[in-house]
């Protein structure tokens, strides 16, 4: 075997080791910040015990999930069981592999990475439904058919408004999406008016789809607990319920990394100053603190109201968005 | 004894372990589609199978296809075959009794005939060389073929695809006519 193979293989392994580990920490510590932040907007003080300010609270409520007992209620159908929490915390581990956090930090420069991680947002849908169903629980099964008609539903405007950035960008390389965006806020493709002057609503359609496919409220459909228990994580106990959150605040993380590096120029700094690792990490986070504070303004909403909002207004404002870059594409 | 590492000879042995690998992924999963008696898993056998076939075309170097597969396949196909699954509430095993003798003879005629016929067509082809270029601008091809070369085709494809958005809206609107007062 030769050097550059063996060095080749050192750094794969290496980074997969960090994505897993850099997964781990944020679903440990989006937990706390979701609570910490909610506790902060209804005046309560939050985990305060373990730790200074409960900052070990995470380290705790893991090690409570991985020694509390996996049950297997008797009905259920135990393959698809098993294999559903696996499932559904894989393809969004899989998909920071193919993100770009600066200019070098990045495993995997892969020329389809957008569509990659859209590729694999649809097989955790699937295996998201298969443990509703397998579960054999009548709330995890009314949740496993919200599932396919919210994802199906926000999956449309999400696509055809990424569909709409590709036109501008030529590539689906996110790496290269990140390197046009150089320079200033004024050059992200959030404020790229002259390739759409519909950029910025291009940009919150796309934040809301965010919020629906990651099934966070006032979208959490799958999860309702005030409704459904805990729709489909009703059955599962121990770690299957924790691969679950893991899974969601992984999913929020690419989410948001996506959309820094789409819409908000992934590392560069807003004022072209020393552009790096920080500056993705400031808008991701940034981006995540947004999430957990949408979560706790909104109330759910009602599940005629989300499909609703997605047929009736996003589809035609996304589509209008298409048109009008390709208009602008052709005109300019 | 030493083990020759050298890329030549590990290669064409990693290539035919993958081929192998993703090959046996899409055939597994087609048994699983196939021979299981609940639908839950029919479909994910099916899904596993979209997974292989996936594999199957990164393996010949179309990256966007294989993706596409992922996406399209698994990620709306298979899901919503999974709920009309649901919304239909079979009642499961039970009528999955096994077949009279004559309908599965007919079956496997049918089944036969149908694997006779590709095997020759596949014997009969004159294939293509292998592609000397690995191809970079898959997606523009692709793009640019639907688009001029197949153009028809996909006209076509996306009126079947309206016809049947409209069928669906009518039936669900009006109903089959049975059980209405």
């Amino acid at each position: 075997m030769t050097e550059g193979m063996l060095m080749n293989l050192v750094r794969l392994l290496l980074y997969l080791v960090g994505m897993i580990g850099f997964a781990a920490f944020n679903a440990a510590y989006l937990t706390l910040l979701e609570r910490k932040q909610a506790s902060w907007m209804q005046l309560r003080r939050g985990p305060t015990e373990v730790g200074p300010w409960g900052l070990l609270q995470p380290v705790a409520d893991g090690v409570k999930l991985m020694s509390k007992q996996l049950l297997l209620p008797r009905d259920v159908d135990v393959p698809l069981f098993l294999l559903g929490p696996i499932m559904v915390v894989v393809p969004p581990i899989l998909c920071l592999v193919t993100i770009p956090f600066s200019e070098t930090v990045v495993a995997r420069n892969y020329n389809l990475g957008l569509l990659m991680i859209f590729a694999f947002g649809a097989v955790s849908t699937f295996a998201l439904m298969l443990a509703g169903l397998a579960s054999a629980n009548k709330f995890s099964s009314i949740a496993a058919a919200r599932i396919v008609a919210q994802n199906i539903a926000y999956e449309i405007p999400l696509l055809v408004i990424v569909l709409s950035l590709v036109m501008t960008t030529h590539t689906f390389n996110l790496h290269t999406i990140v390197a046009q965006q150089a320079g200033g806020f004024w050059h992200w493709n959030l404020l790229k008016l002259g390739a759409n002057p519909l950029m910025p609503v291009a940009f919150l359609i796309y934040f809301i789809c965010l919020l629906a496919e990651s099934n966070r409220a006032p979208f959490d459909m799958v999860e309702a607990e005030s409704e459904l228990v805990a729709g489909v994580f009703t059955e599962y106990s121990g770690m299957g319920f924790g691969l679950f959150f893991i899974a969601e605040y992984v999913n929020i993380v690419v989410g948001c990394c996506l959309a820094t590096i789409l819409f908000l120029g992934g590392w560069h700094c807003p004022f072209g100053l020393l552009p790096g690792l920080h500056w993705f990490l400031i808008k991701m986070y940034a981006l995540c603190v947004m999430v957990v504070w949408v979560r706790w303004s909104f109330p759910r909403t009602q599940f005629y109201g989300l499909l609703n909002l997605s047929w009736k207004y996003l589809i035609p404002l996304a589509l209008a968005n298409l048109l009008l870059t390709a208009v602008m594409l052709k005109l300019f | 004894m030493t083990i020759d590492l050298s890329p030549e000879k590990v290669y064409p042995l990693v290539s035919a372990l993958l081929f192998a690998g993703v090959a046996g992924v899409t055939l597994l999963g087609a048994l699983v589609a196939a021979a299981s008696r609940r639908l839950v898993y029919s479909v994910s056998g099916l899904a596993l199978s979209f997974v292989g076939l996936a594999g199957l075309y990164l393996y010949l170097q179309s990256p966007f296809l294989a993706l596409m597969q992922i996406l399209i396949y698994i990620g709306a196909v298979c899901i919503v075959i999974m709920f009309a699954i649901m919304l239909a509430d079979v009642v499961e095993e039970k009528s999955a009794r096994s077949r009279a003798l004559p309908a599965a003879i007919a079956a496997f005629l049918v089944a036969a005939m149908l694997a006779f016929a590709l095997i020759a067509l596949i014997g009969r082809t004159a294939w293509m060389p292998k592609a000397v270029r690995v191809n970079a601008g898959a997606v523009q091809d692709i793009g640019r073929a639907l688009l001029t070369r197949f153009g028809f085709a996909f006209e076509l494809i996306s009126v079947v695809l309206l016809l049947a958005i409209l069928g669906a809206l009518v039936v669900a609107r009006t109903g089959r006519g049975n059980n209405r007062e």
